[in-house]
């Protein structure tokens, strides 16, 4: 496991106290904290670098350009991109699948043209073709999921055809935890001329990746569940599928000449980054992966793992709980969603709140995946690099504590 | 480390009304049915009710959701069941200022009291107000009937 001691000394939001209890933070799916290294770099952009980036002659404006194109260049090689050219910084990654969807999407995608997708997905990763397909008539299907919550690899077999244009599904899910076979996957689109688009929101941050033997064609993924600001997404695609697609967003930044009768494009990928981007974000997004990368992609992914087999073993031991997803943890990154028969989601949430534990409660933006599983919500619990064993007692305690105040077999069930 | 307080929004009634809610279920001739959901969430609650001269004859409510959107329900329909609707209008008024301006329970509601302790989590407060809020609608499609009743 990491040191998870030392690794804390660099999280200032965790040295506080929540209802007078140690915060523990175990809402990492939704957003991870920022160690002082992201948070100094903020700082010191705004204090020592600030100017607007490209085109700029003056000291400051080539300094800033210089950290924001070096921090795309460590997001690159992070990612194992082909060049910095095939990142494209976003808003975040619903903003990146945004960009496939219209870009990309209206550009190749017709009528009756069909794309892939699965119950699985962050509405994210559904919403944007289902836009896509009432534009351009396209139709989209889903393929589901296994009882004991892994992808139906059968269905999705079945599911692509000579019309499927795209395959988009996630690296791992945001409820379950289930790592999906990218590679397998892409190997399926792409034997019948489909693409892939790999949602890393989650699988990026704890899985790592290498986009060189992926598979994938597209990834999406948000610098706010790796360590780094709000604010910052990134697109990678092949170089020639970028090329291809038109732009997104017009303005400044992304043209080359602009004349009365129409404009040519920028060199990639300032094609899809109009107006002033996210400068100070992307450059400390650069820090948190560098925070990462000092950790190793792999020790992180290990000590997740441990995490999550300790955190399943505990919570089987807890009574009325019942996990959903696989039951081993080397099939599933460090998301743990759970029911209590006694209680509702919320309120295990509340109760939770109370000793400190910070957990989500709801359908975590996966309603499909919830109707599919057959429950309104779940809570879930999910871990980073600053989590040790004692976030999972702490949990447990608080989960022994939901089952006192509303008291075994009761509640819930009574309800329904 | 003590057990963390929770006597304030768990009271032992919304537990109680949690695990055995009064009026569950559907009239067999509702006058006005009305339902609400909250998005956020998922919290779910349909109430019928049975209006005949202007008096809330009878109600029932099912749903789901948390302990608090359950059990507000469910006190719910034990206050406004036999009352007049202007009655049960101004209740649904009480509990709403209770909850979202955190003005003091008035006396007259009861059991609602409660729900005080919610006020004091605002993110648990729609949890509370979605019943009512479905009441307000029953209530404006019950006036907006009668009225129609009378003109027409």
């Amino acid at each position: 496991m990491l040191d998870v001691g030392r690794v804390r000394e660099d999280f200032p939001i965790l040295r506080q106290e929540v209802h007078g209890r140690r915060l523990v933070y175990l809402d990492n799916a939704a957003t991870t904290q920022k160690p002082r290294q992201v948070i100094e770099a903020l700082v010191r952009y705004y204090e020592t670098s600030n100017a607007n980036i490209h085109r700029g002659i003056h000291t400051l404006a080539a300094r800033a350009t210089e950290q924001y194109e070096g921090a795309r260049a460590r997001v690159a090689r992070f990612i194992g991109a082909g060049g910095p050219d095939e990142v494209v910084f976003t808003r975040n990654a619903t903003e990146a699948i945004n960009l496939v969807a219209r870009a990309w999407g209206d550009a190749f995608v017709g009528e009756g043209d069909e794309v892939v997708l699965t119950l699985m997905e962050h509405h994210s990763n559904i919403v944007p073709w289902q836009l896509l397909a009432r534009r351009k008539g396209a139709v989209l299907r889903y393929a589901g999921v296994t009882p004991d919550g892994r992808l139906d690899l059968d269905e999705i077999r079945r599911l692509i055809g000579p019309r499927t244009r795209l395959v988009a599904a996630t690296q791992m899910s945001n409820v379950l935890g289930t790592i999906n076979p990218v590679s397998d996957i892409a190997e399926m689109a792409h034997s019948t001329g489909a693409l892939l688009l790999v949602d890393g929101a989650q699988g990026v941050p704890h899985l790592g990746v290498d986009v060189s033997r992926l598979g994938a064609d597209f990834l999406a993924f948000s610098a706010h569940k790796m360590l780094g600001p709000t604010g910052v997404g990134v697109l990678w695609a092949r170089r020639e599928l970028l090329e291809a697609m038109p732009p997104f967003l017009g303005g400044g930044d992304m043209i080359a000449v602009v004349r009365p009768e129409g404009s040519t494009w920028a060199e990639l990928p300032h094609k899809f980054e109009a107006g002033t981007p996210n400068i100070a974000d992307v450059i400390a997004f650069g820090e948190a992966v560098a925070y990462l990368e000092g950790l190793g992609m792999a020790n992180v992914r290990r000590h997740e793992e441990e995490l999550t087999a300790l955190a399943l073993e505990r919570l089987a031991r807890v009574p009325g709980v019942r996990v959903f997803g696989p039951a081993s943890a080397a099939e599933r990154g460090g998301v743990v969603s759970f029911a209590m028969e006694s209680a509702h989601p919320h309120d295990v949430a509340t109760i939770a709140d109370g000793y400190g534990v910070a957990i989500r409660a709801g359908h975590h933006c996966a309603q499909l995946l919830m109707r599919a599983l057959g429950v309104p919500a779940t809570s879930r619990a999910s871990f980073s690099v600053y989590n040790g064993p004692d976030d999972i007692e702490a949990l447990v305690e608080a989960l022994e504590g939901v089952n006192r105040v509303f008291g075994e077999g009761h509640g819930r069930a009574a309800v329904r | 480390m003590g057990e963390p307080p929770f006597d304030d929004l768990y009271r032992e009634l919304i537990l109680d009304h949690y695990r055995r809610p009064r009026n569950r279920g559907p009239l067999p001739a509702p006058t006005v049915q009305a339902e609400g959901v909250n998005p956020v969430c998922g919290d779910e609650i349909h109430l019928d009710l049975e209006v005949a001269d202007g008096v809330v004859r009878d109600v029932g409510f099912w749903g789901q959701g948390c302990s608090i959107s359950q059990s507000s329900a469910s006190m719910l329909t034990e206050r406004v069941k036999g009352r007049r609707l202007e009655e049960a209008e101004e209740v649904a008024g009480k509990v709403r200022s209770m909850l979202v301006e955190g003005a003091p329970p008035d006396r007259t509601l009861g059991d609602l009291e409660a729900l005080e302790g919610v006020a004091k989590l605002p993110v648990r407060v729609k949890c509370a107000l979605l019943a009512w809020n479905v009441l307000l609608e029953a209530l404006r499609q019950a006036r907006a009937a009668a009225q129609e009743e009378r003109h027409g």
